[in-house]
C-alpha cells in the first residue's frame, strides 16, 4: 500500500479560479465595505438644524494625514489572501479594531473640523455609509473570533475590547462636534431619564410576565386539556399589533380609573404599557417553561419518582434544572423583544427611549431619532448577550 | 419479602393484571416475564406504588404496602429501569447518591458507599465519580443505574427490563455481574424481562404471565421440563429445549472425577450447553475439566450430557 504512487494533488477549481482567496467571508465584508464608503455619505454637514445636510463621503475627507488607517485597512486585505491560522485570525481582530477606532476618530476630527466657526449651529451627522462600514468591519472582528473557537464568554469580552477605544474616544469627548452628542448635550437629563425609565419599562414588564407565565407554562406541561385552548389565547394576543393594543387598553383602564380614583390607575403611562407588554411576554415565557418541562426525559421523571422522591422533590431537583435552559433562552428573547417594544410605548406617554425617537421624528431630526435607537440596540445586545452567558453556565456538563 | 394476594390493576376496560397471588421470599431472584401487554412491567409498578393496585392486597414485610407513605416504601426498594433514567445534570457521584441523599445520610458515609459501589460494577472511583451520564457509554450508564438503585442498601431490587437497552456482550456481562452481586448480597430481586434467555440465566424462580394472570410460576428447569401447557412451551421455544436445558446446568455436576483426558481444559463451572457447543467444535468426545485453580481435576464424556439429571 505504501509503494502505490501517490498521484500528484490536483490544483483545485477554486484554488485556481479565485486565485488564493482563502476567507471569503472577510473578502466579502471587505468589498462590501470599500462599497458603501464610495457610495454612500460618510458625514452629512449642514449649516444648521433646519435643512437637510450634504453628504461627504469617505474619500473626500482622507488626506495624507489619515495614511495611517490604510496600516490595518491592508492588513485585512492580506488577511483574506493568506492560508487562515489563528494568528491570521488574531491579526484580523486586531486591525477590525483598530480600523473602526481610526473611523470613529476621523468622524469626530472631521465633525470639529467642519463646524469651524459657528459651531453652535452647525450639524454634522454620521452618515449610511459611516455605520455600514463600522458594521461590516464589525462583522469581520465577531467573524474571525468565531473561527478562533472562542468560548461564549471569552468572545463577550473580546468584542467588548474591540469596541473599546471607540468608548474611550466617545468619553474622551473626541465626538463631542457629532450632532449626536450636541443632541445629547442639550438633552442630557432627559436622555438619563429617558434610560431610567425605558429599564423600569423592561424590568416591570419582565417580573410580572415571569411570576404569571411561568406557573401558567407548568400547568400547561401538566394537562394538555390546559394547553390547547391557553396556547390559542396567547398566539392570538401576539398577532394583535403594539399600537393596537396599546390603544386598546386606554379606554378600560380610563374607566377603571372613574371607579378606582384612589389607586393611581390611569389610561396613559406607564400602567398600560407594563400590561400590553407583559401580555406580549407571556406567550414566550409560558411556552418556554412547557416545552422546557416537555423535554425532560420521561425516564429521568419515572426514576426520580421510584427510587422515593416526593412530588416536590421531583419538580426542583429533576424537572425544574433539567428545564431552565429553555426557559431562559425563551427569557432572552422575550427580553430582547420587550426593549424594542418598549420603543413603542412613548406613544402612550409611558416614556423611555422611544419618547426621544417620537420626538426626532416629530422634528425631522434623525440625530434625535438616533440618540433613542442607539442605546436601545446596545441594551438589546448587551441583555441578549448576559442572558446567554448565563444560559451556558446553568447548561454546564450538558452535551 | 413481598406478597401479593390476589391483586388486580383494570386501565379503563383493559384489565392489566388480573387477580395475581405471589410470595417472593427473602433472597429469591423472581424474574417476572411474558408477552408485550401481559402486565409484568405493571405488577412490578405495584410493587412501589407507582401504579396503585385496585383490587387485592400487596404485603411487604408482612405488612400492607398502603400503610406506609409512597416515598418511604420506595425509597427501602432500590429501582432500575431499562433507560436508565439517570439524571443529566447531575454527576455519577450524585446520581448514585440519590436514596442515600433523600434518607439524609451523612456526606461522609455518602463517598463511602459511592466509591465502594463504582468499585463494585468496576468503575475506577477516581475516573469515574466526576463524569456525567452524556460521557459514559451505554453499558457503563446502565451499570450506574443498577449502582444507584442498590446505592441505600434497599431491602429489595425492583428492575424493569434493565438489560433492553444494551448489546448481547454487554447485557451478558452485566447479567454474570448481577448473577454475581445476587449471589454474594442474597437481596430479593425481582426483575421484569421479555427475554427468556436472561430469565433462565438470572432467575431462581420464573413467573410466566399472560393477559395479567399466572400461567406458570416455577424454577428455570421447572418450566423447561413440565411446561404447564402450549403457551408455556411456545413461549419458552420448543426447537431448542434441551439446548435450555443443558444450559441451566453446569459441567461439575456431570464430570467423572479423577479421570484423565487430552487437550485443553474446560472450566468445571462451564455450562453444559457451552461444553456440547465445544464438543462438536473441536470433534472430541471427551473433554479435560479443570477446576477455578487450573488444577485438571475430572473428564466430561459427551455421552454424560444425555444422562437424565439426577
Amino acid at each position: 500500500m505504501n509503494g502505490a504512487p501517490v498521484p500528484a494533488p490536483a490544483m483545485g477549481q477554486g484554488g485556481r479560479g479565485a486565485g488564493n482567496i482563502h476567507n471569503r467571508v472577510l473578502a466579502a465584508l471587505l468589498i462590501g465595505g470599500v462599497g458603501a464608503a464610495i457610495g454612500l455619505a460618510f458625514l452629512t454637514v449642514a449649516p444648521n438644524r433646519l435643512v437637510s445636510g450634504t453628504g461627504l463621503a469617505l474619500r473626500e475627507l482622507l488626506g495624507p494625514a489619515h495614511a495611517i488607517l490604510g496600516l490595518p485597512f491592508a492588513a485585512l486585505v492580506l488577511a483574506v489572501f493568506v492560508r487562515p491560522s489563528r494568528a491570521i485570525h488574531a491579526a484580523v481582530v486586531v486591525s477590525a479594531a483598530l480600523l473602526l477606532t481610526g473611523l470613529v476618530w476621523l468622524a469626530g476630527a472631521e465633525a470639529a473640523r467642519q463646524s469651524g466657526t459657528s459651531p453652535s449651529l452647525t450639524r454634522v451627522s454620521l452618515g449610511g455609509g459611516f455605520w455600514t462600514v463600522v458594521l461590516f468591519i464589525w462583522l469581520m472582528a465577531a467573524d474571525a473570533l468565531q473561527r478562533l473557537g472562542m468560548s461564549l464568554a471569552q468572545r463577550a469580552v473580546a468584542h467588548t475590547a474591540v469596541l473599546l477605544p471607540s468608548f474611550v474616544l466617545l468619553g474622551a469627548g473626541a465626538l463631542d462636534h457629532l450632532s449626536l452628542l450636541k443632541e445629547y448635550a442639550n438633552r442630557d437629563d432627559v436622555f438619563r431619564a429617558a434610560g431610567l425609565r425605558h429599564l423600569q419599562i423592561v424590568a416591570a414588564t419582565l417580573l410580572p410576565s415571569l411570576l404569571i407565565g411561568v406557573p401558567m407554562g407548568v400547568a400547561a406541561a401538566r394537562s394538555e386539556r390546559l394547553a390547547t385552548p391557553l396556547f390559542a389565547v396567547l398566539n392570538v394576543i401576539q398577532t394583535v399589533p403594539s399600537i393596537a393594543l396599546f390603544a386598546l387598553l386606554i379606554a378600560p383602564l380610563s374607566s377603571l380609573a372613574v371607579v378606582l380614583p384612589g389607586w393611581g390607575i390611569r389610561g396613559i403611562g406607564l400602567l398600560p404599557a407594563v400590561i400590553a407588554l407583559t401580555l406580549y411576554a407571556l406567550l414566550p415565557i409560558v411556552h418556554g417553561t412547557t416545552s422546557g418541562l416537555r423535554q425532560v426525559p420521561a425516564a429521568a421523571v419515572t426514576a426520580a419518582t421510584g427510587m422515593g422522591m416526593t412530588v416536590r422533590q421531583v419538580f426542583w431537583r429533576v424537572e425544574v434544572p433539567l428545564a431552565l435552559p429553555v426557559l431562559l433562552s425563551a427569557l432572552r428573547v422575550t427580553t430582547v423583544q420587550i426593549v424594542g417594544l418598549a420603543v413603542v410605548a412613548a406613544l402612550i406617554g409611558a416614556g423611555g427611549f422611544g419618547a426621544l425617537v417620537f420626538q426626532g421624528l416629530a422634528s425631522s431630526a434623525l440625530d434625535l431619532v438616533m440618540l433613542g435607537v442607539l442605546p436601545v440596540v446596545a441594551l438589546a445586545i448587551v441583555a441578549d448577550a448576559s442572558l446567554e452567558l448565563l444560559t451556558a453556565a446553568l447548561r454546564g456538563p450538558q452535551p | 419479602m413481598i406478597e401479593l394476594q390476589a391483586v388486580g390493576k383494570a386501565f379503563g376496560a383493559i384489565q392489566a393484571v388480573d387477580g395475581v397471588s405471589l410470595t417472593i421470599e427473602h433472597g429469591e431472584f423472581v424474574v417476572l416475564i411474558g408477552p408485550s401487554g401481559s402486565g409484568k412491567s405493571t405488577l412490578l409498578k405495584m410493587i412501589n406504588r407507582l401504579v396503585e393496585h385496585d383490587r387485592g392486597r400487596i404485603l411487604f414485610k408482612a405488612e400492607d404496602i398502603r400503610s406506609f407513605r409512597a416515598e418511604d416504601i420506595r425509597r427501602r426498594m432500590g429501582y432500575a429501569i431499562q433507560s436508565t433514567g439517570l439524571f443529566p445534570h447531575w454527576s455519577v457521584a450524585r446520581n448514585i447518591a440519590t436514596v442515600p441523599e433523600l434518607l439524609g445520610w451523612p456526606a461522609a458515609r455518602i463517598a463511602a458507599r459511592v466509591d465502594e459501589l463504582l468499585a463494585l460494577f468496576g468503575l475506577d472511583p477516581q475516573a469515574y465519580r466526576g463524569r456525567y451520564p452524556h460521557q459514559l457509554s451505554g453499558g457503563q450508564q446502565q451499570r450506574v443505574g443498577v449502582a444507584r438503585a442498590l446505592a441505600a442498601d434497599p431491602e429489595a431490587l425492583l428492575m424493569d427490563e434493565p438489560f433492553g437497552a444494551l448489546d448481547p456482550i454487554t447485557r451478558r456481562t452485566l447479567q454474570d455481574e448481577l448473577a454475581r452481586i445476587h449471589r454474594a448480597s442474597g437481596k430479593t430481586i425481582v426483575l421484569v424481562t421479555h427475554d427468556i434467555d436472561e430469565a433462565l440465566h438470572l432467575a431462581t424462580r420464573i413467573v410466566l404471565l399472560d393477559h395479567g394472570r399466572i400461567v406458570q410460576a416455577g424454577a428455570p428447569r421447572q418450566l423447561l421440563a413440565q411446561p404447564a401447557n402450549d403457551f408455556v412451551c411456545d413461549f419458552v421455544g420448543r426447537s431448542d429445549l434441551g439446548l435450555k436445558l443443558l444450559g441451566l446446568q453446569i459441567v461439575a455436576e456431570r464430570m467423572r472425577a479423577g479421570e484423565p483426558a487430552d487437550g485443553a481444559a474446560i472450566a468445571a463451572t462451564m455450562n453444559l450447553r457451552d461444553a456440547l457447543s465445544l464438543f462438536v467444535e473441536r470433534h472430541v468426545e471427551c473433554l479435560p475439566v479443570a477446576d477455578a485453580q487450573g488444577r485438571v481435576v475430572g473428564a466430561l464424556h459427551f455421552a454424560d450430557l444425555l444422562a437424565r439429571p439426577a
